[in-house]
């Protein structure tokens, strides 16, 4: 029993060096060593491009302010992420309740999607003043709460013909269709959404702080970002950027992750077939 | 056609589809309980059509069906061609369906489609979901699903349609067992003549175009029907004439 435990774990492990795994790292181990081989030889200053060693040793010796400030833009990322999952999903809900509905509607979320962030943040950010906080959320938000609606609605109008026939026969109320056969069959669409959502609320949040910050407001590692730059300290510049793409990974794959436990059984991106 | 009261009763129904197609033109068909009757015809002669509705998937544009007990008219099962089943339920999940949307308690669903199961030979698969199993053994679990409500018509749509010729085999004896156990009434449809013959008390033949009932044969021949018949002459003499038969709707 011991044993198979160690090699399951040992398979594991393996799974995490296979080749998979390796190639994007020796790529980027050989990318970053030309990186830093060209700093070197052609003798750049650091203000403008600084070598990724420098960049290294930056983020620990400026960890004590770069930390926080990721943890508000983190904040600022789940709360708009949060949103956008729950309100995304009850508005397709509703979309699908009845075709006026979704195509009244619809059209305005699309607009709202297609309104660049970046031109309508400034008044968001000046409406709730005294918020700085709740305006990164809301800008956040409308970046992040469109690949949800859409996704979901097609996942919420995808259901085998069949199946919606059955409940049909047996009676089912709407509420039970909805709940025992549109949701599931929206269910992938919904993560598919997820995971596109995840990466926007993060750059909604990045952006909607750039703003806020050249109005002056502080915030969390965007503003860093920007002070930086402000202030020619491009090493510190270059940290700040790495651990905000970093994030975006780091989401990213827990959005993977999330995906994957809770379609295994079930649906063909996540089986694995044998031919 | 045998004595008893029908119970069920097509008068004289059509469909016509809102683009002008006549699905189905004239049809009268009487079924009475705990008979099996096959609808046997090439694609597009109204097979389909004549099932859904009477399932109330659908209005007939003239006509009536009607049932000798009205109350009773919402008491029957559908299996499709597709086993339709939910990928996201357990084998379990996915037979007790009919009684959850009912409202009975969990507990008590566990237990008759515990028995559903074991009717249709899948005992000890509860827990797998649908990717795990093969063809014939998603369609056991789509009529296992149809015989949890006990209906008291049983409507199948060429069910066996897709799968291979040994499993098709296999199906129809396990489906003649189960009729002639559970008593069902089975309006079964289906583009195979063999299968027809096998299976069927009455065939009823169906023309094209627009679709229509063109003939009935009566398959007399004892039940059980066992491996034996599907080789014997009066076999072979039934699909001859239903050939012969198809033959003509089809010309006409």
């Amino acid at each position: 029993m011991a044993d198979l435990k160690t090699l399951r774990r040992f398979s594991r492990f393996t799974g995490w060096l296979s080749p998979e795994v390796l190639a994007p790292l020796i790529v980027g181990f050989l990318i970053l060593t030309a990186w830093e081989l060209l700093v070197r030889i052609t003798g750049l200053p650091p203000f403008l491009l600084p070598g990724p060693l420098l960049v290294i040793q930056t983020l620990i010796s400026e960890w004590g302010s770069l930390w926080p400030a990721l943890l508000i833009t983190l904040k600022i990322t789940g709360i708009a992420f949060l949103f956008a999952a729950s309100s995304g999903l009850l508005i397709a809900v509703l979309f699908v309740q009845s075709r006026w509905i979704e195509r009244s509607f619809f059209p305005y979320a699309v607009i709202l999607q297609t309104t660049p962030i970046v031109a309508i943040a400034p008044l968001i950010i000046m409406w709730l003043r005294n918020n700085t906080f709740a305006a990164l959320v809301v800008c956040a938000w409308i970046v992040a709460f469109f690949p949800i609606i859409s996704n979901t609605t097609l996942g919420l109008h995808s259901v085998d013909h069949h199946l919606k026939n059955l409940f049909q026969l047996y009676g089912a109320s709407r509420w039970q269709t909805l709940l025992y056969l549109r949701l599931p069959s929206a269910l992938p669409y919904f993560l598919g959404g997820l995971k596109i959502s995840g990466g926007l609320s993060l750059i909604g949040a990045v952006v909607a702080e750039f703003v806020a910050g050249t109005g002056g407001a502080a915030s969390g590692i965007a503003y860093q970002i920007l002070m930086s730059s402000y202030n020619l300290q491009i090493p510190r510049m270059f940290a700040a950027l790495f651990l905000t793409t970093l994030s975006g990974v780091v989401i990213f794959i827990g959005l993977t992750f999330l995906s994957e436990a809770l379609l295994k059984h079930w649906h063909d991106s996540v089986v694995h077939h044998e031919n | 056609m045998p004595d008893s009261a029908p119970l069920l009763q097509l008068h004289q129904v059509s469909k016509v589809y809102r683009n002008g197609t006549v699905a189905l033109k004239d049809a009268n068909l009487a079924i009475a309980p705990g008979e099996f009757v096959s609808l046997l015809g090439a694609s597009g002669c109204g097979k389909s059509t004549i099932l859904r509705l009477i399932a109330g998937l659908g209005r007939p544009s003239a006509g009536s069906v009607a049932w000798d007990d009205p109350s009773h008219q919402g008491d029957l099962a559908f299996v499709f061609q597709e086993a339709a089943l939910m990928p996201w339920a357990t084998v379990l999940d996915n037979v007790g369906l009919p009684l959850k949307l009912r409202g009975y308690a969990p507990r008590k669903i566990r237990a008759i489609a515990q028995e559903a199961i074991a009717l249709v030979g899948l005992q000890g698969s509860e827990s797998t979901y649908p990717r795990q199993l093969s063809g014939g053994m998603k369609m056991r679990v789509s009529i296992a699903r149809a015989l949890i409500t006990n209906p008291r018509l049983m409507l199948m749509d060429e069910p066996f349609g897709a799968l291979d010729e040994m499993t098709r085999s296999r199906l129809n004896a396990d489906l003649l067992q189960l009729w002639q156990d559970q008593q069902w009434t089975v309006l079964f449809v289906t583009h195979n003549i063999y299968e027809a013959v096998y299976l069927s008390q009455r065939v009823v033949i169906m023309a094209p175009q627009p679709g229509r009932i063109h003939a009935e044969i009566a398959i007399d021949a004892p039940y059980p029907r066992r491996e034996p018949f599907r080789t014997s002459l009066q076999f072979n003499q039934y699909c001859r004439e239903i050939a012969e038969q198809l033959a003509i709707a089809d010309a006409v």
